[in-house]
């Protein structure tokens, strides 16, 4: 396991090398001045500040010496410099960074949750009304644009009942304090998490949908009953768990749209995460932020396979031993 | 050709979805026709609700433009974008995981490299970059949503030629003196077709959705009037005025179903064997 | 082996099974009867389609949706199981009848260890203690001699052999000592001599437990070493029944005595060897290793020797076969022959050339020398191409003008048994047989010297498998073809070689006519191979 996990830490950081190489190349192909690309909108950022850009980027060098040197500074954490919020992007993100973790985690669990459970409830009344609300259900949340979903449920459950928050991480002002406080943030965190996670939910409730009654067909599971199993042991053993596999595999190909979509969310719900960032970097034209975002969403897609590869070697054997 | 609509129309979903996008499809074409004045042009006072003038049944918006407009000439926009980044996917992603999964070997390793990498950088965001980064135009987002979404297509055909390749008829192929060319061409490609037409279709929901989400932030062509742009504008108005962000949104919704609901009708009639089991 | 008279155990009175809409026909089975003797094995014998597995399905309530029983009775314990609601059948399955099937490995649940899948079994009837289901499972699975048991407990179903996964099907089945056994195919899967041996370990169960056993096979040369009982069944009618004796030795209806006739017989005859001062085909030792594993981080490398430094010679007009179990590299021997694998040494010399070594334009032209017929007819067919383009396809590649190679299409169609209206049909439209001869055709459309026909008949129903054998050795005088025939089956290579080699993990154990080798075989695993073919036994006895 400990070598698996070497491995994949190994694989992840040849794939941020490539996507800083990404970067690099991006500002360059960017039209205009890349120093005036890396300082934010053109014209904007001084001359003295364009030359220090210049000079420690060795703009006028070769272009692979140019990569070098961007390579390392980002190896060392350096990210870069916001010539608009006069501060390195390292700190702006680093600071944003907690509120995204625990509104794409939360997601996550949700959607995963609940949507497995709604596949195997639509799988086990297969053809009867609760399957084909679910599969409705599941088919309308999958057509919905998550920016509209969350509209949407500002609309309604924050302007119209009044039952939750619709804006920001916790109360301004509020000045909550140990319990209060997790419960404050918990209830800014319902809307942003469950619209986030619907289109998800729908993604996983579809694919644990078809992946039970595609199992439900194999040979074991005729075993199974041949063996005398009562029908909710056999869904459960072996049907399910057999089903689970494609899902975990999915969960962990889609962890890159859920960062993704998190810009959106946090746009919508004024979340202090750095999707909420790249927004404002987009109105700025702040590119340096912008590529930082980038990156550091792309490490957290990363970390996110990790999980679900981990995940998949626990509950299927046969990759454990290969 | 009769089978085929014998077998797709099994399917009541995916009947509703075609109706569904030939409406929309209808309106987009009439737009210019029954809108012919600038979906841009103020026409009448900002914010009237809908409903209250038989002009405007949708009402107008913050700067008083008709919203029925915008949602006509929104789904041109909707339509091409979806349409044209598809086919530029399936232009990127059919020959990369043709040539993957028919060599093999490092061919197939290298390139399937390629595809993971762009498979696991978050694809909305490395879309915002590149829009942003190559300022919003047609072009500009089409060549993001095109980038970031022909991975799928590429594993798709790549596993459909593996499989195919392995395949005794097309050994007989390679044994019949036939060039690798002939053989991609004409034993395997067609034999993919099924599964490529499928995704396609369900790849031209999922651009509109990608083309909207990058209007909603600002990153759309300026020229045009786009579903997400409309939903974008009224963001910070939606407690004076719901249905500027509603009408667009439901627009969306409607479009990007049909079309998944025609996904699963063309996979039912294209794969008569694979279809769901169950209904 | 005689059947001891007894009370049936279970008695199915004119049972009928409807197919749903749209099936080639009204019923699954129809009309049939037959009881079950406690201590008896009664088997099941059709080709596919036949429905023999249709009422083994219906008494244990597995029937797949949408085919239902609509006539008829199966009595079992005083009760029509027919009547029994899910419940109570639910208690019967497992512990009164218990079933076998034709995959273990896609029988058993992947991702659980055997000791679970066992003990599973009492827990479904809510016997024992977890401590006592452990110690049963230990049990079980020494009586069905599985070899280390307390590490088989603990293994997953990947991690065993196919004999060993089936054993553990058959540990399941007896968990609960049933008075009957329905076991559908349960030797198909495997290898001659791992079939003998599960073959036999039924055998030995039956006469210990005593059990009633309903065997589903479509072998007659299984039914010959196992059956006390035979009902033979066509289109979901039994035509015949009776028992084993009187079924093989004196078949009463034309279908039973046309497929006991379709069957390959052992004996080989005494022919000339053919001999030619140049051999058209020469393979000097050929290797091909595989590697999997290994690299920066996976772990340590596994090599197997597929094909170990193989020699082989063809005369002109003569037909090699090539026999062996699953991983014997039979297989590889025939890819690398004709260069759909890369060989890692060694030299094919087709008419004095060196095939192995050729490349691009020189290896596409000797290539129309050498074709193959595959095993699969349905997978070796393309879906969306008219027979006529599947056959002229190569001799156009090969710079023959279209009219040409399709006139030349119509011709071997015919030559191969098919009428020419079917140059503009497409594969679905033909049967397994049709299609294998579609194969044929292709082939020699390039009018090849030599033909690999690699378990070319494996896939076919006996009856239509006597059929393309009859035609290949028809094929190979009229057009003086040599061939190199890849097979599983020595009943089959019996048939139609005239020298056989024997390939046991990679390399030639024996290699002689093929008289000699059935006659007097020199190697011990030739003599473990030849004792394994079911029937043999019997055929040998009857034949004396």
């Amino acid at each position: 396991m400990l070598r698996f996990i070497a491995m994949r830490l190994v694989k992840a950081a040849i794939i941020l090398i490539a996507i800083v190489t990404l970067n690099f190349f991006l500002i360059h192909a960017a039209p205009g001045d890349p120093a005036a690309v890396m300082a934010g909108e053109a014209g904007a950022a001084d001359d003295i500040f364009l030359e220090q850009l210049r000079e420690q980027f060795g703009l006028d060098k070769p272009l692979l010496t140019q990569l070098g040197l961007y390579l390392g500074g980002i190896i060392q954490l350096d990210l870069g410099f916001s010539y608009r919020q006069q501060m390195p992007v390292a700190d702006l993100i680093f600071d944003r960074l907690p509120a995204t973790l625990l509104l794409t985690m939360t997601a996550f669990v949700i959607s995963l949750v609940l949507g497995t459970l709604a596949g195997v409830l639509a799988s086990a009344r297969v053809g009867k009304w609760s399957d084909t609300l679910i599969s409705t259900v599941a088919l309308l949340f999958y057509a919905t644009p998550l920016y509209w979903a969350a509209l949407m449920a500002v609309l309604i459950f924050s302007v119209q009942l009044n039952w939750l928050p619709g804006f920001g991480y916790e109360t301004v002002g509020g000045n909550y304090e140990g319990l209060d406080r997790v419960i404050d943030i918990a209830k800014h965190l319902i809307l942003p998490a469950t619209t986030l996670g619907l289109f998800f939910m729908a993604v996983y409730m579809r694919m644990t949908r078809a992946s039970m009654l595609e199992v439900s067909t194999l040979d074991f599971v005729k075993t199974a009953r041949a063996k005398g199993l009562k029908p909710g042991i056999i869904q459960r053993r072996h049907v399910f768990r057999n089903a689970l596999l494609p899902v975990v595999t999915l969960a962990g190909l889609q962890a890159g749209q859920l960062v993704g979509g998190a810009v959106l969310t946090e746009t919508v719900f004024a979340w202090p995460g750095i999707g909420r960032l790249m927004f404002e970097a987009l109105a700025q034209r702040d590119y340096n932020v912008l590529l930082g975002v980038f990156f550091v969403s792309a490490a957290m897609v990363l970390l996110f396979n990790l999980i679900t590869d981990i995940l998949y070697r626990v509950v299927d054997p046969r990759i454990r031993a290969s | 050709m009769t089978d085929f609509w014998k077998r797709y129309q099994r399917n009541r979903g995916a009947v509703i979805g075609l109706i569904i996008l030939l409406a929309v499809v209808l309106v987009a074409v009439l737009a210019p026709v029954l809108f012919p004045q600038s979906p841009w042009k103020m026409v009448q006072r900002p914010f009237l609700p809908p409903f209250a003038m038989e002009r405007f049944p949708l009402g107008t918006d913050t700067l008083g433009r008709n919203v029925l407009a915008g949602l006509a000439h929104g789904a041109q926009v909707s339509l091409l974008v979806g349409l044209i980044s598809t086919l530029v996917s399936l232009v990127i992603g059919i020959p990369i995981g043709a040539l993957a999964g028919y060599f093999g070997g490092w061919v197939d390793d290298a390139l399937m490299r390629f595809t993971e990498f762009f498979q696991t950088v978050p694809n909305f965001a490395l879309a915002i970059v590149l829009v942003a980064i190559f300022e919003p135009s047609v072009q500009s987002i089409v060549g993001a949503i095109a980038i970031v979404s022909w991975p799928p297509v590429a594993r798709l055909v790549r596993g459909e030629v593996l499989s195919l390749r392995s395949r005794e008829y097309v050994e007989a192929a390679i044994l019949s003196g036939q060039t690798n060319a002939t053989i991609i061409w004409r034993q395997i490609l067609p034999n993919t077709l099924s599964p490529i037409i499928v995704l396609a279709s369900l790849m031209v929901a999922t651009a509109i959705l990608l083309e909207s989400s990058l209007s909603f932030l600002g990153l759309g062509d300026p020229n045009l009037m786009s579903w997400g742009y409309m939903i974008g504008a009224a963001r910070t108005v939606i407690r004076q005025a719901w249905w500027l962000s509603f009408f667009p949104g439901l627009a969306i919704v409607l479009t990007v179903l049909a079309l998944n609901l025609i996904g699963e009708g063309l996979n039912d009639a294209l794969n008569p064997r694979l279809s769901r089991k169950g209904k | 082996m005689t059947s001891t008279p007894s009370e049936p155990v279970l008695c199915i009175e004119d049972l009928q099974i409807a197919l749903p809409e749209g099936a080639d026909r009204a019923f699954a089975v129809d009309d049939v009867s037959y009881e079950l003797n406690a201590g008896e094995i009664l088997c099941i014998v059709g080709e596919s389609g036949s429905g023999k597995s249709m009422s083994a399905n219906a008494m244990m309530g597995l029937l797949p949706d949408q085919v239902r029983p609509t006539a008829g009775h199966i009595f079992f314990g005083g009760q029509d199981l027919l009547t029994l609601s899910e419940a109570e059948l639910r208690d019967l399955r497992g512990r009164r009848i218990a079933m076998i099937f034709q995959e273990p490995m896609s029988a058993l649940n992947p991702l659980m260890r055997i000791e679970d899948q066992i003990s599973e079994v009492f827990e479904a009837h809510n016997l024992l203690t977890p401590k006592e289901r452990r110690a049963r499972t230990l049990e079980l699975l020494n009586e069905v001699q599985i070899p280390d048991p307390e590490k088989a407990m603990q293994t997953y179903p990947f991690q065993l052999s196919g004999g060993q996964r089936q054993r553990v099907m058959i540990a399941m089945a007896l968990a609960l000592e049933p008075d009957v056994l329905i076991a559908d195919e349960p030797t198909t899967a495997l290898d001659v001599t791992t079939q003998a041996q599960i073959l036999e370990l039924i055998h030995d169960l039956r006469d210990r437990h005593g059990m009633a056993v309903m065997f589903i096979t479509h072998d007659f040369g299984v039914v010959a070493e196992i059956a006390d009982r035979v009902a033979v069944m066509q289109f979901g009618k039994i035509v015949e029944k009776g028992t084993a004796e009187e079924v093989l030795d004196n078949p009463q209806h034309d279908y039973t005595r046309k497929l006991i006739a379709a069957i390959p017989k052992l004996l080989a005859e005494k022919q000339d060897v053919i001999t030619s001062p140049t051999p058209i085909l020469e393979v000097i030792g050929l290797c091909k290793t595989y590697r999997s594993g290994g690299g920066l981080f996976g772990g340590p490398e596994r090599v197997v020797k597929a094909v170990n430094m193989i020699n082989l010679e063809l005369a002109e007009g003569e037909t090699l076969g090539i026999v062996g179990e699953s991983g014997s590299g039979k297989s590889s021997i025939g890819r690398c022959l004709v260069r759909l694998m890369e060989a890692d040494a060694g030299s094919v010399f087709l008419a004095g050339k060196d095939m192995a070594h050729l490349k691009g334009e020189d290896l596409r032209s000797a290539r129309k020398s050498i074709q193959m017929i595959f095993q699969d007819p349905f997978a070796s067919l393309n879906p969306r191409a008219r027979i006529g383009r599947i056959i002229a396809e190569g001799p156009i590649a090969h710079g023959v003008a279209a009219s040409e190679a399709f006139a030349k299409a119509a011709e071997l169609l015919e030559l191969v048994g098919l009428d020419k209206s079917a140059l503009d049909r497409y594969p679905h439209e033909f049967s397994g047989g049709q299609r294998q001869r579609v194969g044929i055709a292709r082939a020699l459309a390039l009018e090849p010297r030599v033909i690999i026909a690699d378990e070319a008949v494996s896939a076919l129903d006996v009856s239509i498998q006597a059929q393309v054998l009859d035609l290949l050795a028809d094929l190979k005088v009229r057009l003086n073809l040599a061939l190199v025939f890849i097979t599983h089956d020595l009943r089959v290579a019996a048939q139609i070689c005239d020298r056989i080699a024997v390939m046991q993990k990679g390399e030639v154990v024996e290699i002689g006519t093929a008289h000699d080798i059935f006659n007097a075989p020199q190697s011990a695993y030739t003599q473990s191979l030849i004792e394994a073919i079911p029937g043999r036994e019997k055929e040998l006895a009857a034949a004396s």
